[in-house]
């Protein structure tokens, strides 16, 4: 149970890189705008990927009426992510260390994986969830309406994950080193789980 | 009988032309064209140039940047002439920078760009120029590629030995072609001879580029044409090209090329500094402005100074000498070593060359054959390098390929020749189209050239394009001199009359070109750095309005309570802050011209309204999709009304 305790809090410390890096990243391309405009999404808020890249996002998406891009403030989700994944953590750390001192079996670290993943699920649903709500909730005075080809309002969402064109824009939208971090970190926790099922095992 | 004279001037001319030229070639218009030369010159579509290139633009007062080996123009910088492109000499920020002691001078003749060193190597920081008319020297910086200092000559005429850099950038020179009285004073013309002076100025370069007059030096009225600074083993030196040192006050054409040799100056400015730095010197009267552009406030000052410090070169042992050298010379060019010094006879076939290393052997030995107003003239032989023999006719300038050879232009025979430094023999001659002035060669002034391509910048253009009426624009033409022969590349027209040129790979500046003025940043007094800031402030008949442009609308975009008589002043911010956004603003009868604004900058331009109505106002740049729709209105009322000032944005009004 060593060997897997230690690999559990390994695998959870490095879910506290989303606190670092970005977890998602959307960047805008277009002929005007060889370099691309990019936005990096932090559990905590959404920044740039240069100094003004959100501003200048929010004065091209005006003329389709798109809201501007959300400050950590308006979105409930940026106060309450790094909490999540802060407690997740947290508990995925005392889990491995009341394995490592098997105080508890390997059971528990898969428990904590199942729970893992169903929030990080609800999180994806709730990120394109935002998304769409971002594309297709447009002001009605925007100034292009642009309709497709049975006459409904187009959709300016982004895609959850690759690449798509809307309009003059390529959107690209693809995970970051924060969520590669994470899944490593999850997949290391069932490494974890499975190390100290063998363990247990080989021991009865 | 003076046309007489000419004539036969011109049919001797003729003569040697035809024996001088590069026989047969002329006939061939492509001359050394060579069968790839497409390929080299060709830079991809999105692909950058290799090179820099400033072009001076002579009479249009301005510097012109292109690419090389493209050839394509792709900025011209407004330095010395107004530019109502961009508002530049007509908006309130920037009409300092034109202000002289005779005025708001609004033109200028721009001559010799020359790039900031350090080691006397290109260090990319500033580019300056020489105004020649008006006495003047700018400094442009090459992160904004923006004119940010203009300071006058005073007492100076024809600032055209100038603009050269020593190779610190410790100073920039300018000097004087057009002797004059010094200081200025009413005397009869033909008084000339020995009365006019011909003051060399030595403008100190401070860490941040700020210019200042450190010492002028007050040299015999001679005509000082061009100069460069010695390197290596003779920094510290800078040498003048002189003609005119007969003194003709008249008809200079003939009576200035009657003596057989006219000088090289050669002046120890580190002699001369140590001199004033202990107090040496004599302060006099001057008028002179100094025009500085501030980037935070982003708005011109003029200074006007009134004293400069003035030394006699006879009071400091050992700081200036005469090397004669023959034909009234032009060009005065320093190889990479510092050893050598090329006068460029322009009235001759042949080049002098002088040793710096017998030139202080000679001063040592004293070995002077007399002196010119109490100024050492050394003996001809004993500074001697070298003679470039029968290069050509009329040689102007000469610069290097840091591989031992300098390449010559010919004038009147049309063509550049290429030598080899040290045993003086010519190795190659290829035409030019036609009658080229200057040549350039990137660092090619420097310690370190980079020798690669050379350029021509023609003063005759004729032929070479689909034709446009009888004025031409000037054409340059670009030679590959990697190899042993030149190759002729290229052709491109040029702007104005470049007069000279300065290169420098882009490697070296590209990365620092700046891409937007930072809102954060702009401290202009009259700035809107939000639309909540904007608004109207009457002051007496004069209205402020502060204005923004973001894509695509102006805050506020209605006004009234503007009244005929008033002075009406639009401070324009431009709120964006992305890449080569800029808005434009027209005003329906300015008697101004439009602005440009780039993001985050600040300009202000004044109307005067003279009639009743409601008058539209407009973006002139295509910046976005609503651009048409980027308008406005003003209302003018008539001066007793009382209508108040307003100032909205979709109907609201802003606070
Ligand atoms: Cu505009």
């Amino acid at each position: 149970m060593k060997k897997s305790g230690i690999l559990m809090v390994i695998g959870s410390v490095l879910l506290l890189g989303l606190f670092i890096y970005p977890l998602w990243n959307i960047q805008l391309e277009a002929p005007q705008y060889p370099d691309p405009l990019g936005m990096n999404i932090y559990i905590s808020g959404i920044q740039g990927e240069e100094e003004f890249d959100i501003q200048n996002i929010d004065g091209i998406n005006h003329y389709i009426g798109m809201k501007k891009i959300p400050t950590p403030a308006e979105m409930w989700e940026f106060n309450t992510f790094p909490l999540v994944i802060g407690g997740m953590a947290a508990l995925g750390v005392l889990l491995g260390i009341l394995g490592f001192f098997k105080v508890i079996g390997p059971n528990w670290f898969l428990g904590w994986l199942i729970l893992m993943t169903i929030l990080g699920i609800l999180g994806m649903v709730d990120f394109n969830n935002w998304l769409t709500d971002y594309g297709t909730d447009l002001d009605p005075k925007a100034i292009m309406k642009l309709t497709d080809s049975e006459g409904n309002p187009l959709s300016y969402k982004p895609p959850l994950l690759g690449s798509q064109k809307i309009l003059n824009f390529t959107a690209h939208s693809y995970p970051r080193a924060g969520a590669y971090l994470m899944f490593a970190g999850m997949l290391l926790t069932l490494v974890a789980w499975w190390v100290g099922k063998k363990a247990t095992k080989g021991r009865s | 009988m003076k046309n007489i004279f000419r004539i036969a001037v011109l049919g001797v001319l003729g003569l040697i032309i035809q024996s001088c030229g590069n026989g047969g070639s002329s006939d061939e218009k492509s001359g050394a064209l060579t069968s790839n030369a497409a390929d080299r010159v060709y830079v991809a579509p999105g692909e950058h140039d290799e090179y820099y290139a400033f072009l001076s633009g002579g009479y249009s007062g301005n510097l012109t940047v292109y690419g090389l080996p493209s050839g394509r123009m792709l900025k011209e910088i407004p330095v010395f002439s107004q530019f109502p492109t961009n508002g530049y000499g007509y908006s309130e920020e920037t009409v300092p920078m034109l202000n002289t002691s005779f005025g708001f001078v609004p033109w200028g003749d721009s001559h010799h760009p020359d790039i900031s060193q350090t080691n006397g190597e290109l260090d990319g920081r500033w580019i300056f120029i020489n105004e020649n008319n008006t006495p003047r020297i700018a400094r442009i910086s090459l992160e904004t590629f923006e004119t940010e200092e203009i300071i006058e000559i005073p007492h100076s005429a024809g600032n055209h030995s100038s603009s050269f850099i020593t190779e610190n950038t410790e100073y920039v020179v300018a000097g004087t072609r057009f002797s004059v009285p010094y200081p200025q004073e009413d005397m009869a013309i033909d008084q000339m001879k020995g009365n006019f002076k011909g003051p060399l100025t030595f403008i100190a370069i401070g860490d941040d580029g700020k210019m200042s007059i450190d010492f002028q030096l007050k040299m015999p009225g001679f005509n000082y044409d061009l100069s460069h600074p010695g390197r290596g083993d003779s920094h510290g030196w800078f040498f003048f090209t002189t003609y005119n040192t007969e003194e003709a006050h008249t008809m200079q054409e003939v009576n200035a090329s009657q003596n057989d040799k006219d000088f090289i100056a050669a002046v120890n400015w580190k002699k001369i500094q140590e001199y004033v730095q202990n107090g040496g010197g004599e302060e006099i009267d001057a008028e002179y402005a100094h025009n500085y552009f501030d980037h935070s406030t982003q708005s011109a000052t003029t200074t006007m100074e009134s004293k400069v410090l003035t030394v006699d070169p006879r009071e400091v042992e050992g700081a200036v000498y005469f090397m004669p050298t023959p034909k009234s010379p032009h060009g005065c060019d320093v190889d990479p070593t510092g050893e050598y010094i090329v006068g460029n006879g322009k009235l001759s076939t042949d080049l002098t060359v002088h040793s710096f290393s017998k030139m202080l052997k000679a001063i040592e030995n004293e070995d002077f054959e007399g002196d010119a107003y109490g100024i050492p003239i050394l003996n001809f032989d004993s500074t001697l390098a070298g003679t470039v023999k029968e290069g050509g006719l009329g040689p102007l300038h000469t610069e290097f390929d840091g591989k031992g050879n300098a390449y010559t232009t010919f004038f009147i025979s049309s063509e550049v020749v290429k030598w080899k430094l040290g045993t003086w023999e010519v190795l190659d001659r290829q035409p030019s189209y036609y009658s080229v002035g200057h040549l350039m060669i990137p660092g090619g002034n420097s310690r370190e050239p980079y020798g690669k391509y050379m350029i021509s910048m023609n003063k005759i253009t004729k032929d070479r394009y689909l034709p446009t009426g009888p004025e031409l624009e000037h054409s340059a033409q670009l030679y590959d001199i990697s190899g042993e022969k030149m190759e002729l590349l290229l052709d491109f027209p040029t702007h104005g009359e470049p007069h000279y040129a300065a290169g420098i790979p882009a490697d070296k500046i590209k990365s620092k070109s700046q891409k937007i003025y930072r809102l954060d940043e702009n401290e202009h007094e009259y700035a809107a750095t939000s639309e909540s800031e904007t608004k109207m402030v009457r002051d007496g008949n004069e209205v402020h309005v502060y204005m923004t442009t973001v894509r695509s609308h102006f805050s506020p975009d209605n006004l009234e309570g503007i009244k005929v008589g008033d002075k009406v002043f639009f401070h324009v911010t431009n709120l964006e802050q992305d890449f080569d956004v800029p808005h434009g603003f027209a005003m329906i009868g300015a008697n101004t011209s439009e602005l440009l604004i780039m993001p985050g900058q600040t300009k202000t331009i004044t109307w005067e309204p003279k009639k009743e109505g409601v008058w539209p106002f407009y973006c002139t740049d295509f910046c976005s999709a609503l651009h048409q729709e980027m308008q406005g209105y003003v209302r003018v009322s008539g001066q007793n009304s009382n209508v108040p000032l307003k100032w909205t944005l979709d109907d609201e009004e802003i606070n």
